[in-house]
């Protein structure tokens, strides 16, 4: 098994038409992903390199049995991409753009929940399943198949510790970037539960950033409800207080939201914390190799 | 981004919340011309992003015009450093306000709550004290309601938020329309916080802002064209003012080494690895996916233009983005620049070996090459100590 993703994910892109989302959507179609729709209004019955463009989700779903979507339109059309997404039909909604408003976000989130969609992002790399699905942004050249599940907020300092697992001779159950936004559709303790539920799950690699509470709730969750291994590592220990770093959410208000604080809650919780991303892979090899 | 005191009064006075009447001063003789024109006592205020103003001597009241242009000129021009040491802030220019008699002063905020993914607004009759003060001497004095994110506040709520509170009943009604005005104008404005303290009740038995701190979704500018203006023009630090006029996503820090990652998370433990290594981060600098010289060329301008820098780690790790086109750009921009502080670059993933090759046929002399994180941030901590 994996997570979120996998053989059986039937993939419909919103904003496949876009430069991006053609240059992303073939990779992911190249990497094995059934990739079985576009869809972009008023572009229905075109077609990219031989994948069928619809005018809505909902007719993908019904014509070629789309059951995860993923959205590529720009922030300010994205609000509503998401919205259609969710009514559509699909299980899964996985957001790759960045920039959305967190007041569009809001309501999103909870209509989501209430429908039981999985979703995924804002402003998130994607979700991978080595040797099974690619859907996002993800270079998978990083990530071989294995047993290591990772949850990150973070795109690039992923790849950087998938690498190291990589060249450790470890590999990935699957990688999920839940995104760098204040609000996002699923949080650590979401893929979490997923990862504690996936028999090909031994160990998770858990990376967090500064901002929220999202790392100090995944600690105590961690200690009531997750048996396997957790390794986990922080960005931004030498983060001033108010100021954005880079993500929308990466900011640490008054005092709350320091990455000294989420290293503590996970330390307090048994949780090892690596001091460097190279550090928090060798922690994970070591950890599984030793169980 | 954050609003002055100044600016979040008339977003609240657009939506028609009660503010004292006041105007906006650059100079002292602005700051006087308007003080005689409001009528005395004014109140003239430092505008400047940081809490505490008042006990910083930001913050005094004139009751006639010599005191006005004494308190305009003590003002403007000084540093103002905020209660957990942020700044200092140069007061550039002022709010001079018509005084107020304070009768009660309260606390009320709507803020994103970002683990209940709701708003959430907050009311206390203690004003005037900092909220986590107000939470940490008496928890029960602060009222914390969720909104509905669907339905917003309904007044039946609002109600129940001010009793709680124990607002007295002739003020009220007053502070529940407030309340439900301030998740109005969050949502309107795309503002994840909007602090009023104190809110008070003026000896007209009215109740005032007599004080603001907004924070508007910097993602949501695009729809607020007025505020977007705001943003372009209120940028002090000249690193930063010139980063954001090329799209750069930059922050200013203290230290004295130059620091560029690709992605934010990469570029944050940059930074922590670089502080590990015994160094001292100037600035954060995410250059994205991209790989273009001259992406890179503004990049390396906005850095060595900060007169600190005395070396710079550039770490990328090349996911899509292809090692040897960044190692291409980097070249391009070096030349382009003519760039003589030692600068230390990081590349890993793919095509590595074939960026880092052109690096070394480039052959620059200041130039230095390293394959991990953690190499090239002792690399670059030594540079900077040679430097010294």
């Amino acid at each position: 098994m994996s997570i979120i993703v996998d053989t059986g994910t039937r993939l419909v892109i919103s904003g496949l038409t876009g430069h991006e989302g053609t240059f992303h959507g073939l990779r992911n179609r190249d990497y094995g992903t059934q990739v079985v729709a576009g869809v972009t209004p008023g572009k229905g019955g075109q077609d990219v390199d031989g994948i069928p463009v619809f005018d809505t989700i909902a007719e993908s779903v019904e014509r070629e049995g789309a059951n995860t979507s993923m959205i590529f339109v720009p922030a300010r059309f994205a609000g509503d991409a998401i919205n259609e997404a969710i009514e559509s039909g699909v299980e899964t909604v996985i957001a790759i753009t960045e920039g959305i408003p967190v007041m569009d976000m809001m309501p999103i989130y909870w209509r989501a929940r209430e429908k039981g969609v999985t979703l995924i992002g804002p402003n998130c790399p994607g979700v991978l399943s080595p040797g099974k699905a690619n859907v996002g942004i993800m270079p998978a050249q990083f990530f071989d198949p294995g047993r290591i599940g990772v949850v990150s907020k973070s795109g690039t300092l992923t790849y950087q510790i998938g690498n190291e697992l990589k060249h450790a001779g470890e590999g990935n159950s699957s990688i999920v970037g839940i995104g760098g936004d204040p609000i996002i559709g699923s949080d650590f303790i979401d893929i979490l539960t997923l990862y504690e539920a996936d028999p090909e799950t031994d160990l998770i690699v858990m990376v967090g950033e500064i901002g929220g509470d999202a790392e100090e709730r995944a600690a105590e969750f961690i200690s009531e409800n997750i048996s396997k291994p957790v390794v986990a590592y922080i960005a931004g220990f030498t983060a001033p207080p108010g100021k954005q770093m880079g993500h929308a959410g990466a900011i640490i208000s008054g005092s709350s939201g320091t990455a000294k604080a989420k290293q503590e809650a996970l330390e307090a919780k048994g949780v090892r914390v690596g001091e460097s991303p190279t550090e928090a892979a060798r922690i994970a090899v070591e950890t599984l190799r030793a169980d | 981004m954050d609003l002055l005191e100044y600016q979040g009064k008339e977003l609240l006075a657009r939506h028609g919340l009660p503010v004292p009447e006041g105007s906006h001063a650059a100079t002292v003789e602005e700051a006087v011309a308007a003080s005689d024109e409001l009528g005395y006592p004014v109140a003239v205020k430092a505008q400047v992003l940081i809490g505490g103003r008042g006990k910083a001597g930001g913050i005094k009241i004139a009751s006639d015009s010599s005191e006005a242009h004494e308190h305009a000129g003590d003002i403007i021009g000084m540093d103002i450093v905020g209660p957990h040491g942020e700044g200092p802030f140069k007061v550039n220019e002022l709010w001079v306000e018509a005084g107020s008699e304070i009768e009660a002063e309260y606390y009320a905020s709507v803020i994103l709550d970002r683990s209940a993914k709701k708003l959430m607004v907050m009311l206390s009759r203690m004003g005037g004290m900092d909220v986590e003060a107000i939470a940490e001497s008496d928890p029960d004095a602060l009222v914390k309601q969720h909104v509905d994110p669907l339905r917003g506040l309904d007044p039946d709520t609002a109600n129940s938020v001010v009793e709680k509170a124990g607002i007295p009943a002739e003020s009220g009604d007053q502070v529940a329309a407030i309340l439900i005005k301030l998740v109005e104008v969050a949502q309107a404005e795309d503002a994840t916080l909007i602090e009023i303290n104190p809110l008070i009740v003026n000896s007209d038995g009215e109740v005032v802002a007599l004080d603001s701190k907004t924070t508007v979704d910097d993602n949501a500018l695009f729809r607020h064209p007025e505020l977007k203006e705001l943003s372009d023009s209120h940028v002090d630090d000249p690193q930063e003012a010139m980063a954001k006029e090329r799209g750069l996503t930059y922050v200013k820090l203290d230290g004295d080494i130059g620091v560029l990652g690709n992605g934010a998370g990469l570029c944050m433990s940059t930074l922590d690895v670089v502080a590990q290594a015994g160094g001292s981060p100037a600035n954060f600098l995410d250059a994205g996916g991209g790989s273009k010289a001259q992406s890179i060329i503004d990049a390396l301008e906005v850095i060595t233009s900060d007169p600190k820098v005395k070396a710079i780690l550039f770490n990328i790790f090349g996911g899509i983005t292809r090692c040897d086109e960044v190692a291409k750009g980097i070249i391009e921009a070096t030349e382009q620049t003519g760039l003589d502080l030692p600068l230390v670059v990081r590349l890993d993933g793919t095509n590595s070996d074939q960026g880092m090759a052109l690096l070394d046929e480039a052959g620059f002399s200041h130039l230095h090459h390293e394959s991990t994180m953690l190499g090239a941030a002792r690399r670059v901590v030594e540079m900077a100590r040679s430097g010294d």
